[in-house]
């Protein structure tokens, strides 16, 4: 399997689209940290970037990927290797180049503003970690999605209209829920549908690590109130691991019964 | 040896393959014949382990095939339609399936069988239909296998790279390999095949020796005899 991954990792690396994402992070965080004197409102800004751009990209390379590289999966599954690594394998190869050109594109202007020996090390730190996981989960969600459907058209079109769900349209359905339900005590269903949501608990844990009551919004604050900072942020960071395997063991699955 | 027990794939509706038994011994080289969509290319993928029957078992070399990938190791497969990863240059193909498989092979006289020197630092989106059919079947021969399968190997192929092609199945005929060949041209199965199979909707229609078959039908060419019993067929079918 990791020499799937090898070749898959250098086969996306060499392609232009992943110098650009580089450099979009790249730009974006020395901009932000140019404009911005206040250091913890840059770091907000960056996860509000992070938290949209990541999983949108994330789901339109998945799609892409997966769909370019039929050849190489035919070729790859006609060998002496288990159909799993080879899913697997591309998998790891595609999601660990999106990481390492997000993790650099932000850690060099960090590095370069000498911040790494400041006390903002530490919610930079839970930002990366919040891109990292993201970047997993929805890698997974795209390989899932298209390999539920043959059609490039449709496949890209339901992995898109996901992304447009949890990263958009979830939030507005939860402010109806909220207000529509506010006579009645919401801490325990606020909780219930943040945890359906990877983006919003991604959005959580960063927030309460940066301790901003102002962006936190409903669902951090209740978070914040039940958990306290430490252990609402190991909850939402361990319900995001479960968000990681979840579309992995999903599309593995379909890769298993799947005929090609 | 590939032993085929009664197994049945549909994809939705229609069903390719129904109850299908064939068992091919070591050192044979048999023809799969029958008209397009006939089962032909499906049935060599529920061998590879691509498409997954819905009913029956697969055993290549006494290996239960279902859930298993290491019997690939005995197969070098020839798909119908040459696709790589097109980035790759010829050699980085072949070096990178090399690493894959962790078999060190030597490739050269392959290589210079088909004139493929010159394509070698090539990348693979640049080459002809013809080319790829020849780069492919350096993959499909190169790791000396026990098993060859060949999907409609020598279209595209020009006559010399054709008759090359001949030479190094007979070749590797002679060895005790078996081989298993899909093709519509009848010339090729004359020259190489000891048995045909012909599948007709998804069963098999007539199994036997390419000589027995045009005694039945009283013909002196492959073709006529086939084309007979196609008619034959058709005719039971309307009267039916």
């Amino acid at each position: 399997m990791f020499k799937i991954v090898k070749y898959s990792f250098y086969d996306v690396l060499r392609s232009r689209w992943m110098s650009l994402y580089f450099l979009f992070f790249f730009v974006s965080t020395f901009a932000l940290l140019y404009f911005s004197s206040d250091l913890t409102k840059s770091i907000a800004s960056l996860m509000n970037i992070i938290l949209t751009i990541i999983p949108l990209i994330s789901t339109v390379f998945g799609v892409m990927y997966y769909y370019n590289s039929r050849e190489f999966i035919d070729l790859l599954l006609c060998q002496p290797i288990k159909r799993s690594s080879v899913f697997l394998g591309q998998y790891l190869g595609l999601s660990l180049s999106l990481v390492i050109s997000f993790v650099l594109g932000t850690a060099i202007p960090f590095g370069v503003y000498g911040l790494f020996v400041s006390d903002a090390v530490w919610n930079f730190s839970i930002l990366l970690l919040s891109g990292v996981v993201l970047s997993f989960i929805f890698v997974g969600f795209a390989f899932f999605i298209s390999m539920l459907n043959e059609d490039k058209i449709k496949g890209f079109g339901i992995a898109i209209l996901v992304w447009l769900y949890l990263a958009v349209i979830y939030d507005g359905f939860l402010l109806l829920f909220f207000v529509s339900f506010n006579d009645y005590p919401l801490e325990n269903a606020a909780i219930g549908l943040t945890l359906l949501n990877p983006i919003d608990l991604a959005r959580v844990m960063t927030l309460l690590k940066l301790d901003v009551s102002a962006l936190m919004g409903y669902t951090g604050a209740v978070f914040n109130l039940f958990f306290g900072t430490t252990k609402g942020m190991l909850f939402s960071f361990l319900s995001l691991l479960i968000w990681v395997i979840f579309p992995i063991f999903g599309f593995l699955r379909l890769a298993k019964r799947k005929d090609f | 040896m590939v032993e085929i027990k009664n197994i049945d794939k549909s994809f939705g509706k229609l069903n390719v393959l129904q109850g299908l038994n064939v068992t091919i011994g070591k050192g044979k080289a048999v023809a799969i014949l029958g008209p397009n969509g006939s089962g032909k290319t499906t049935l060599i993928k529920c061998i590879l382990g691509l498409v997954i029957p819905n009913k029956g078992s697969i055993t290549v070399n006494g290996e239960n095939i279902h859930a298993n990938w290491n019997y690939r190791n005995y197969i070098g497969y020839l798909p119908q339609i040459a696709r790589f990863p097109e980035n790759l240059s010829v050699k980085e193909l072949f070096l990178m399936i090399q690493d894959l498989r962790q078999q060190k092979v030597n490739y050269d006289y392959l290589v210079n069988q088909f004139n493929l020197s010159p394509f070698l630092t090539k990348p693979l989106r640049s080459l002809s239909g013809g080319t790829r059919q020849k780069v492919n079947m350096v993959m499909a021969l190169m790791f000396n296998p026990e098993i060859y399968i060949f999907d409609e190997p020598t279209v595209g192929l020009d006559p010399i790279s054709c008759v090359r092609f001949k030479e190094l199945v007979q070749s590797q005929k002679n060895l005790g390999k078996t081989v298993l060949i899909t093709t519509h041209i009848l010339s090729e199965v004359e020259e190489l095949a000891d048995e045909i199979i012909f599948l007709l909707d998804g069963k098999i229609y007539y199994q036997g020796s390419p000589i027995e078959l045009m005694s039945k039908y009283e013909e002196t060419h492959l073709e006529r005899a086939i084309a007979k019993m196609l008619e034959t067929y058709e005719l039971k079918l309307i009267t039916s």
